[in-house]
């Protein structure tokens, strides 16, 4: 490990690991902030021609800047194709035909579900937050989604306040039971590892670790007994290469 | 002909107290102008209907202006929450406010059944949220193959304001970039009105440029600047680092509504500077 690797912070690598699941993928839809900012170094480092899809219609974006919105006039001026808000949903995300979903919640649940709707009760929240936007069919259609979220007890929860988004549902069967398309949730990144669903039960389990974070460090972030797996796997550490595009990119 | 209005006459012929009125713009050519004028106008207990409400709607909320929101996003997008919208919401302030949330999908297919004059959508999706019991959404079997679908209700505002780079002196209208569901807002309403950046002579067709004719528009006013803090592609940008500082300006009433009072409901102030 080098000396920049050793400066990696807790953001910068769960921002790299994220980029690192796009290294094969066709196509991932992408909302603003560290899904947006990971597929953009994904395409810098791992895949070229990655196809970034962007929820205001622009498709095939490649933007130079992290856009703060996601109709940003540089997602629209570098995409392959611009389309309205009806054809992308109905033509594009309900067929399933984007790969990859990055996804964020205030709420995950053991079973991927997420909530981004209320903290509190529906009618009288303690915090409204923004609500569904695309995230429920999203979820439901693309191949994959990866979640992307901070680990905390408060994100990662025992019981979600409103299930605004289906991960698993209520376990295995679930998704196919709806008539779900995709795969639903391979991958929760956050800051202090990767949670994956366990083939049988569908829970997320801590399947990897970053450098320099305990097992029990996890699961004290974590608001349900949170699984091990057997193997558990610690994160290669970012690559110069991967730190220093992330960096180059963060300060355009 | 449609009319090529002031946009102070075009607001106060088409917006009544009470009504539905959807104020359409993904991200880009948010129809800010209209937004304040409605405001300076003191229309009250709108439904205010929006995929995204974003600031615009934080403002018109934050004034008092909705008794009900129609919706899918309720973010200040990129930087987090809009804090009159919440305000509203969990503190009744400055009154309750009725919700009505959706998906995205579920709202473009609602404008998308409004445009076409049918009574609902085909869609898939809802199912298995907690969302599906609390909004407009129905099962329904395909009588085709019989597969479990969902159907959304057509939305069918009073009004429609949508913003548009350009128009002809006829009121044919032609807005590029991303073109979001203003089309479909138009065609689903009873009015609509389009402001745009400017007034031209001829309409040159653009790559991915989307018209809208005139006869399907009841008024038509030069709104320069119009969608500002948003933009209008190829003439304004977006003021991102305005969008960061209403972050901080709306959390607190008093502020809000000062800088309401000073950028937006003095008559003198140049309502296009922001």
């Amino acid at each position: 490990m080098t000396a920049t690797n050793e400066q990696a912070t807790s953001g910068e690598v769960q921002t790299v690991v994220a980029a690192r699941r796009l290294e094969h993928a066709k196509s991932v839809f992408i909302g603003v902030g560290r899904p947006s900012t990971a597929a953009i170094l994904a395409r810098m480092v791992h895949n070229p021609h990655l196809v970034l899809v962007y929820e205001s219609g622009t498709i095939g974006a490649k933007p130079f800047h992290i856009p703060l919105s996601i109709g940003d006039g540089e997602l629209a001026e570098t995409a392959d194709a611009v389309v309205s808000v009806p054809e992308m949903f109905n033509y594009w995300i309900g067929p399933g035909r984007v790969e990859v979903a990055f996804l964020g919640a205030a709420q995950v649940d053991r079973l991927g579900n997420l909530n981004s709707t209320v903290i509190g009760d529906y009618e009288h929240p303690k915090t409204r937050l923004p609500g569904a936007g695309g995230a429920p069919e999203i979820a439901a259609c693309c191949q994959e989604v990866v979640v992307i979220a901070p680990h905390s007890p408060r994100t990662f929860v025992e019981r979600l306040d409103f299930r605004t988004t289906v991960g698993f549902g209520d376990g295995p069967g679930d998704r196919e039971r709806l008539g779900f398309r995709g795969r639903g949730p391979t991958a929760v990144v956050t800051d202090l590892g990767v949670l994956e669903p366990d083939p049988d039960t569908r829970e997320l389990t801590l399947t990897q670790i970053h450098n320099g974070i305990e097992a029990d460090q996890v699961r004290e972030a974590t608001g349900w007994d949170l699984r091990v797996a057997g193997d558990l796997q610690h994160t290669p550490p970012p690559t110069d290469e991967e730190l220093s595009a992330l960096r180059e990119l963060l300060a355009r | 002909m449609t009319e090529v209005a002031s946009l102070s006459d075009a607001i106060a012929e088409i917006v009544h107290d009470g009504d539905a009125v959807a104020i359409e713009g993904f991200t880009h050519l948010i129809p800010f102008a209209a937004g304040h004028e409605i405001l300076r106008q003191e229309r009250r207990d709108l439904e205010l209907i929006r995929m995204t409400p974003d600031i615009l709607y934080d403002q018109m909320i934050g004034m008092g202006a909705a008794r009900k929101l129609v919706f899918s996003y309720g973010g200040n997008p990129g930087v987090g929450s809009l804090h009159r919208f919440r305000d509203a919401v969990e503190h009744e302030w400055p009154h309750a406010i009725e919700l009505e949330e959706h998906s995205h999908a579920g709202m473009a297919n609602r404008y998308a059944a409004g445009a076409a004059r049918m009574p609902f959508a085909v869609m898939r999706g809802y199912v298995g949220t907690d969302l599906a019991p609390r909004t407009q959404v129905k099962p329904i079997t395909c009588p085709f193959t019989g597969e479990e679908l969902v159907a959304v209700p057509a939305l069918r505002p009073d009004v429609a304001i949508v913003h548009a780079q350009e128009a002809d002196r006829e009121g044919n209208v032609q807005l590029w970039g991303i073109p979001g569901v203003q089309k479909e807002a138009v065609l689903a309403a009873d009015r609509a009105l389009v402001t745009v950046e400017r007034i031209v002579d001829e309409l040159k067709p653009r790559p991915g440029g989307v018209v809208i004719p005139s006869w399907v528009i009841d008024a038509v006013a030069e709104a320069p600047g119009g969608s500002q803090p948003s933009y209008s592609l190829d003439i304004t940008t977006r003021d991102n680092d305005f969008y960061r500082r209403w972050d901080k300006l709306s959390r607190d009433r008093d502020e809000f509504q000062a800088w309401m009072r000073e950028h937006v409901l003095e008559p003198t102030k140049d309502v296009a500077s922001r």
